[in-house]
């Protein structure tokens, strides 16, 4: 892609990543290289099965194991086994089982946690974990929601059923009216198959009890060491303050490590009982069923319209898999995709309810884009099928209903205030990067040729809300955090400054994008700037990074930092340059005396006085540093139009995605390339849902593909180049006029792509292609349509 | 995961190998350790002893000084793929080992490790079936020779005995063949849902003779014989079609999340027709 460059601000510029040289170089903390002197190491016994009782439960003889200093059943860990719990309720008569960190007479999922070992070599405490003596007697598992809603065998075996919660939301007009009004109704249901974060580093968790002080140390690959802090004094009643949690290199979280582990907890329970550091790093074995999953949802989605494509209302029936416990947010995942299934659409209507279902499988949580990505996929598809339904072109179907630029700002039939957007903009550019004629042409070519290979073309118009989010807003949804974001931007005596943000990047790069921040502002060189993250000792407050937020929330806390920083020293430079402040203006880190630009003092200079406090103001306190804690005004609405050309094999159903554009609208770019590796990334793991990946299990609830030589993910061979563009509306409710970008890809490919494999076998009678769309699965859809042809 | 507990033994001669087989009742070979190292780690197997051959180098080499190019059981995909007499001699090997895994793997992982683990996902065995190749394996009382329609006895399960070690294996030369591996697989790393190993001669535009082997469609390689034979005097699409038809007959495939058993016959059948398509340049 190619972009004007504008060298007078580091904003908006593709500046080299700062994190980069130290990970290329290999000089990087991972929590797993963290070595304490007298660390025991921890291995945990997980069940084999979906649902046991446990009948039978020794750990004593693992302690005659080489090495092994302590063994831990639930009953031997007694008041220490904490339960994780849930801080999104999102209904008040919300079920909400015990999910304690060891089984306590039951197992509810592959990979529950049954029992620990701990050692002071890690190869002898996985060992010793066959001298544990468990025997089971299995229970009938619950594995489809469809099943488990209709009762029979239960996950909670005190509960009255399956159901975790149930969440009706109607607004507008009654939805029931009107469909009557409509000339078209089109119904469908779509599976939005369980996933797997596979981030690239495991978990890892080191607790060590600080000895000098009551201090206990945390370090965890962890999204959230602030709300990770919060929670884990809860559970463990460790006084808060006495809690320094640190998220050193994390490597990828993708929402699987917005979470309070059960493994956290024990890891610092256990360091807390035995006096000494205690360790613990999974295996991909254990990642692939211990570490929260996302999507599961069944989705029921109905759509009215006129004969003439005006849509009039849409009806959402989901059923929403919890898993077998709730994490710390998995009712809500469901909920934040409510808001987005009429996404850019006008209608009148809106008819949602879902049923949040216990099953005997891996808790389910946020995963990349949590609820938007689901709710994306379905309108996206549903519009497809409502064109083929009324003989219409997608893209005007679209066109037809979708917000037109003029009326922003436009409040949907969800509630939500939409404050910009340029559909028009964004769908005409990917259109020309497209080549969509000569596909077209070619599609038709194809088809009239009968060739073994025909084409199809995937849109997806998307837009989705991030930067969570208004505090109040949280609240009102029954959320028990806000989503405020804290900076603080300190002027060492040196000129040099510290950045403390309240993000917590694993992968993201805001060392570099907020020293961009911070030096437009302060007219300080971004390498004179280092950022500090992701310690509760060095950076107190803070929300983390999650849901796309960190710029679009955080980055706002850096500006109102730097301004606060810039107001107090402008007011030391006026005492030093003899005017008031108002005579000052602040222009390149420099203050200048208007209509006497000779006179004129440097920030750091000012910070210099500050910090030597020979010479302040009366009143002016000494040092210089900018505060700042910013509730957001609302979300971020970034949007965009995706296009994908997808060749189909239809002898041997396998798919090819030969051409994708996309072009998104994240407002103001701070870092260009860093947004690039946003939307690449993102859709490698969109494209991922719609062709490759999914979780699957058999009727006993045992995963059938979880290692990663089953567990398909893309790779660099599989994927094309992509071509990349943005259009740039700035987002009127962020003062940096930036939009969340993290999660935009993801969201935004799924549909493009199966959208696309479905036109390029409509003419064949296909309308519909599950995910993923394996050869199997493409090659049995044709033979079934053909067979209903026939 | 980690591995349960094992001891090792590193060996720099065939002899040396022998020996630490016959001390154990329990050892495996380690070659370049891309199929055992995850066997380990998912504890699916605990051997007493492991017995690192990777320092062998008797058995590294590619000598093609003969009428067969003999193939080291210890030379490593990358060596097989880019030695110019398998290139030139045997290309339907050099192909189907450019599917195999990565670039990583490829430089650890050795063909005569690949072909004694004889795992039916596999990309080899076929073409050692279908070139007729043949097996060197040594053991306690000496060096014997197996055919390939002898090697592969089932899923993991070969010739070679719990105290013998492969040494080489010899293909026969196919100088001025087509040939060419059709590798179904769902990504690029993933390993064969089907793959079809094809090696055609030509004679005036007509298929004068062909070898095909079948991967992932049983427990062992399957030799299409029954195709092999149809397609004797082939020289258009229509008739390749026809005899691929045959890909099917007698195979008895398992089923996976990837394919069921109809899948893969289907697939067979399809995937033979292209490969012996374009290894005998018909369009």
């Amino acid at each position: 892609m190619t972009e004007t460059i504008d060298t007078s601000t580091p904003l908006g510029r593709p500046i080299k990543r700062k994190e980069d040289a130290k990970l290329l170089h290999g000089r990087t903390n991972w929590t797993d290289n963290i070595q304490l002197p007298g660390t025991l190491h921890m291995a945990i016994l997980r069940s084999p099965y979906a649902h046991a009782k446990i009948t039978k439960l020794d750990v004593t003889p693992a302690l005659s194991r080489p090495n092994v200093v302590a063994a831990y059943g639930a009953d031997e860990l007694g008041d220490l086994n904490g339960s994780i719990p849930c801080v999104w309720p999102v209904v008040d008569d919300i079920v909400m089982p015990d999910f304690p960190s060891l089984a306590k007479g039951v197992v509810r999922h592959v990979g529950d946690c049954v029992a620990v070992v701990l050692a002071t070599d890690p190869v002898q405490a996985a060992d010793a974990l066959e001298a544990i003596e468990v025997d089971y007697e299995p229970l009938p598992a619950v594995v489809n929601m469809q099943d488990a809603i209709k009762g029979g065998t239960l996950v909670h075996e005190d509960a009255a059923n399956n159901v975790c919660y149930n969440y009706p939301f109607a607004t507008g007009e009654n939805y029931d009216d009107v469909k009557a009004k409509a000339d078209v109704v089109v119904t469908r249901q779509w599976a939005n198959q369980r996933l797997i974060p596979v981030f690239m580093e495991p978990r890892s968790v080191v607790a060590a009890p600080m000895g000098m002080s009551d201090e206990m140390t945390v370090w965890s690959s962890t999204q959230i060491p602030h709300v990770l802090r919060v929670l884990m004094a809860l559970v463990t009643g460790i006084p808060e303050n006495n809690l320094r949690i640190i998220a050193p290199d994390v490597g990828g979280g993708f929402g699987g490590k917005l979470q309070l582990y059960r493994e956290e907890v024990l890891v610092t329970q256990l360091a807390r009982k035995l006096g000494r550091p205690v360790k613990w790093t999974e295996s991909r074995s254990e990642d692939m069923v211990a570490t929260h999953h996302g999507r599961d949802h069944i989705q029921t989605i109905e759509i009215a319209a006129t004969k003439d494509g005006k849509i009039l209302g849409l009806k959402v029936h989901l059923l929403a898999d919890m898993g077998a416990y709730l994490q710390i947010i998995t009712p809500g995942i469901p909920i934040l995709g409510m808001f987005m299934y009429p996404a850019i659409y006008k209608m009148d209507a809106y008819d949602f309810y879902c049923t949040g279902v216990f099953t005997n499988k891996t808790p389910t949580d946020a995963y990349r884009g949590a609820g938007r990505p689901e709710a994306t996929y379905a309108i996206e598809r549903i519009i497809d099928e409502l064109a083929a339904e009324l003989d219409m072109d997608p893209m005007e179907l679209r066109k037809k209903n979708w917000i037109k630029h003029e009326e922003f700002p436009y409040t949907t039939v969800a509630g939500l205030t939409y404050d910009t957007g340029n559909y028009e903009a964004a769908t005409a550019k990917a259109l020309d990067l497209f080549g969509m004629d000569e596909l077209r042409a070619e599609q038709k070519r194809r088809r009239e040729s009968g060739d073994t290979v025909q084409l199809g073309i995937g849109i997806s118009t998307f837009t989705e809300m991030c930067g969570l989010a208004p505090s109040r807003t949280l609240g009102a949804l029954k959320y028990v955090a806000g989503g405020w974001e804290h900076a603080t931007i300190r002027m060492l005596p040196t000129g040099k400054v510290e950045l403390v943000t309240g993000t917590s990047p694993h992968g993201q790069g805001h060392e570099t994008a907020w020293s961009q921040i911070a030096s437009s502002i302060l007219g300080i060189p971004v390498e004179d700037i280092e950022v500090v993250h992701s310690d509760t000792g060095r950076a107190p407050y803070g929300m983390d990074t999650y849901g796309s937020r960190s710029l679009a929330v955080g980055g706002q806390a850096i500006k109102k930092a730097a301004e606060n920083l810039i107001e107090k020293a402008r007011i030391i430079a006026a005492h030093q340059l003899e005017c008031s402040p108002g005579d000052l203006e602040f222009v390149g880190g420099e203050f200048k005396v208007k209509g006497d630009p000779e006179k004129a003092q440097a920030i750091g200079a000012v910070a210099f006085e500050a910090f030597t406090a020979h010479n302040l103001p009366d009143g002016v306190e000494p040092t210089l540093q900018g505060e700042a804690t910013v509730d957001p005004e609302d979300f971020s609405y970034p949007h965009g139009t995706h296009l994908a050309a997808m060749e189909v094999d239809t002898e041997t159903g396998k798919v090819t995605l030969r051409k994708y554009v996309a072009v998104d609208d994240v407002g103001n770019q701070v870092n260009p390339m860093i947004v690039e590796g946003q939307v690449h990334g993102g859709l490698a793991q969109g494209i991922g849902q719609a062709l490759y990946e999914g979780a699957f299990y058999d009727e006993d609830g045992l995963p059938l593909n979880a290692n990663l030589s089953t567990y398909l993910i893309p790779a660099a061979p599989d994927l094309p180049s992509f071509i990349t563009d943005r259009t740039t509306t700035p987002s009127t409710t962020h003062p940096l006029g930036t939009k969340g970008v993290g999660e935009a890809g993801a969201i935004a490919s799924t549909p493009a792509i199966i959208n696309g494999i479905v036109d390029a076998l409509r003419p064949m009678g296909v309308t519909d292609v599950a995910m993923p769309a394996t050869p199997m699965t493409v090659w049995k859809t044709i033979q079934a349509a053909k067979g209903g042809q026939a | 995961m980690i591995p349960a507990a094992f001891d090792y033994t590193r060996v720099a001669t065939v002899d040396e190998a022998l020996a630490a087989l016959a001390s154990s009742d329990d050892a495996k070979i380690l070659g370049g350790g891309q199929s055992l190292l995850p066997v380990l780690r998912q504890r699916l197997n605990a051997p007493e002893l492991i017995v690192d051959c990777s320092a062998i180098d008797e058995i590294k080499g590619i000598d093609a000084s003969g009428d067969k190019v003999t193939i080291g059981a210890g030379a490593t995909h990358h060596a097989v793929m880019n030695d110019p007499a398998v290139k030139s001699s045997v290309p339907l090997l050099a192909k189907a080992t450019e599917t195999v895994a990565d670039p990583q793997i490829r430089h650890r992982g050795t063909v005569g490790g690949s072909l004694a683990h004889a795992d039916p996902r596999a990309d080899q065995p076929p073409v050692a079936l279908a070139l007729d190749a043949e097996f060197t394996i040594a053991g306690p009382g000496g060096k014997r020779t197996v055919p390939a329609s002898e090697f592969f006895i089932g899923p993991f399960e070969t010739a070679v005995g719990e105290d013998e070690i492969l040494v080489s294996v010899a293909f026969p030369k196919y100088d001025g063949w087509g040939t060419h591996y059709e590798k179904f697989n769902r990504t690029a790393q993933a390993w064969s849902i089907v793959g079809i190993a094809a090696a055609v001669r030509m004679d005036g535009g007509k298929i004068a003779e062909a070898r095909i082997g079948l991967t992932n469609v049983g427990g062992t390689p399957v030799r299409a014989t029954a195709v092999e034979q149809a397609l004797v005097g082939a020289s258009s699409m229509a008739e390749i079609a026809a005899a691929a038809e045959k890909a099917s007959d007698g195979i008895e495939p398992f089923a996976d999340e990837d394919a069921d058993v109809e899948f893969r016959k289907h697939l067979a059948r399809v995937l033979t027709k292209r490969a012996v398509a374009k290894a005998a340049g018909i369009e």
